[in-house]
């Protein structure tokens, strides 16, 4: 079957350094450092550049600005927020020959200064929300704790998932945590942040850029490096994040249409992931997509997880880079580098310890549940 | 025994701004009454309040009360607080409503290890400012 995404190529990967706090770096040196590594990662010069979405967080950088920095020649800007949803966008603006090469690239520091509070981006504003004392962590446990309750998953398949995806953290040097070593123990013996999740089931918070460039395959037949194809995609959204209750009836399988679509575009099925970077802001949500996307029966996910399953030697190694929970969550960053490290896996560019032998084919999915949305991808080392 | 330790919102906690649409929501609760709205057409309740039904987008809602009863549906007791003004622990909940609709909520007058999915919780409400008056549950005791 021919996807129609047939003829895109991702040719550049980068990360910037990550960590808790980049003090001596500015968002916009951050943001710069991701375009020249990107671009350099793929062998490309920014003159070879006719597609553009590049933001900032905290100072709110627009695409469109950045064409100034590519010599105000006319490009195609994307609109899409960083993440699966702007390198599908940009991946479609290729297909459909808007442009030929597309560079996305994001970056965040400084926004995290009141360390009181949750960080800003956990925080709604909605008068529905905000004055019980929700926040993302409260979110996402109140989706856990009603499929613990329907399906009867368990509390130590939560711990699991966050030990097997800090694990992989723990063996990337360029880990916001590397070295950081976590069993299943140990996440339980963390403290309690809103329940049933502990410190440890909970996404990091730290500063970091990253980019993505995308071409045509046939571009990318005349560069040094190895392209990898974008075999299908699309997103799933069901309203605004953190404005209404998270029930688990509704958003509960959000991802699964996105997921079925895009198997469907390159006749491919769950049995062909090799890899899957899976959006992992909290334990729980790892089992919901693996349940969501179709890797086992509504209800199965705990049991899915269990025997070492998603450990980088397991069956279908998840977040193989140390995830959200270990790696890094830059804001938005790590929507974005969600693909980037499906790229990096089926390159082989990941450090030995982490690198899946032979993996052909990636998942690549940002949001979760208690969000209301979640975007999927599928990329492979072959063409649909 | 009735426990108390979780006491729900205390004053200084980031209130609610009432919208044109939601309203009449807030002003049911100032007089001790949950509102929700309901459509005409196709009988739907509708929450967080909106410009239209979002089950057959029909114009016609109307501001309905609820009994204020329901049931547990999820529930979550946060440790590490939003912002140091909530007084942690405190249990963020989705409560199911008799007539069939869903809201977040804190539930209140009970200890941590009491709170179960499926108990019979009621709305009971907090004078927060002049124009907001917060919707709590509590667990339900004894017979209705």
């Amino acid at each position: 079957m021919k996807s129609p995404y047939r003829g895109v190529a991702v040719v550049g990967a980068y990360d910037t350094r990550q960590a808790r706090r980049l003090p001596d770096t500015t968002e916009l040196e951050l943001v710069l450092d991701a375009i020249r590594g990107t671009l350099a990662s793929a062998g490309i010069p920014a003159s070879a550049v006719d597609g553009l979405n590049v933001s900032t967080w905290v100072s709110s950088l627009n695409p469109r600005a950045v064409a100034q920095w590519f010599g105000g020649r006319p490009v195609w800007t994307g609109t899409a927020h960083p993440g699966v949803e702007a390198v599908l966008e940009a991946a479609a603006a290729i297909a459909t020959g808007q442009c030929h090469t597309a560079l996305v690239a994001t970056a965040q520091c400084g926004e995290y200064t009141d360390r009181a509070s949750t960080v800003s981006w956990t925080r709604p504003e909605s008068e529905f929300v905000e004055c019980w004392g929700l926040y993302t962590a409260a979110e996402f446990a109140l989706m856990a704790r009603r499929h613990m309750h329907v399906y009867g998953t368990k509390r130590e398949a939560l711990s699991e998932v966050a030990a097997a995806i800090r694990m992989n953290g723990a063996r990337n040097p360029d880990a916001v945590m590397s070295g950081r070593e976590v069993t299943p123990e140990d996440v339980v013996a963390s403290r309690m942040i809103a329940d049933p999740f502990h410190l440890l089931d909970c996404c990091i918070t730290s500063e970091g850029g990253a980019g993505i460039l995308l071409t045509t395959e046939e571009r990318a037949r005349d560069l040094d490096v190895e392209p990898i194809h974008v075999l299908g995609g699309a997103l799933d959204r069901q309203g605004m994040s953190y404005v209404t209750a998270p029930v688990w009836d509704r958003p509960g399988w959000v991802g699964r249409r996105a997921a079925g679509l895009a198997f469907e575009q390159c006749g491919l099925g769950v049995a062909d992931v090799d890899v899957a970077e899976l959006y992992d802001p909290f334990s729980f949500e790892v089992i919901r997509q693996l349940e969501a996307f179709g890797f086992c029966g509504e209800g199965e996910g705990g049991d899915f997880v269990s025997d070492g399953r998603i450990r980088i030697d397991g069956e279908l190694p998840v977040a193989t880079n140390g995830g959200l929970l270990s790696y890094s969550h830059a804001g938005v960053v790590q929507m974005l580098q969600k693909p980037i490290n499906a790229v990096k896996q089926l390159r082989g560019e990941l450090p030995a310890p982490l690198t899946v032998p032979d993996a052909r084919v990636a998942i690549a999915s940002c949001g979760g549940s208690g969000a209301l949305f979640c975007d999927v991808m599928l990329l492979g080392k072959e063409p649909s | 025994m009735t426990g108390e330790s979780l006491r729900g919102p205390r004053r200084g906690i980031p209130l609610p701004v009432p919208t044109p649409i939601s309203r009449p929501h807030w002003q049911g609760c100032r007089e001790g009454v949950l509102r929700v709205q309901r459509c005409r057409d196709c009988g739907a309740y509708v929450f967080i309040p909106q410009p239209c039904c979002t089950e057959c987008l029909g114009e016609g809602l109307d501001w309905v009360d609820s009994s204020g009863r329901g049931t547990l549906y999820s529930h979550t007791v946060v440790h590490r607080p939003q912002q140091p003004v909530f007084e942690a622990p405190y249990a963020v909940v989705v409560v199911e409503l008799e007539e069939g609709w869903l809201m977040l909520s804190n539930l209140i007058d009970c200890e941590p290890e009491e709170i179960e999915i499926g108990m019979p919780v009621e709305v009971v409400f907090r004078k927060m400012s002049e124009e907001i008056t917060l919707p709590l549950f509590r667990p339900t005791r004894g017979p209705r």
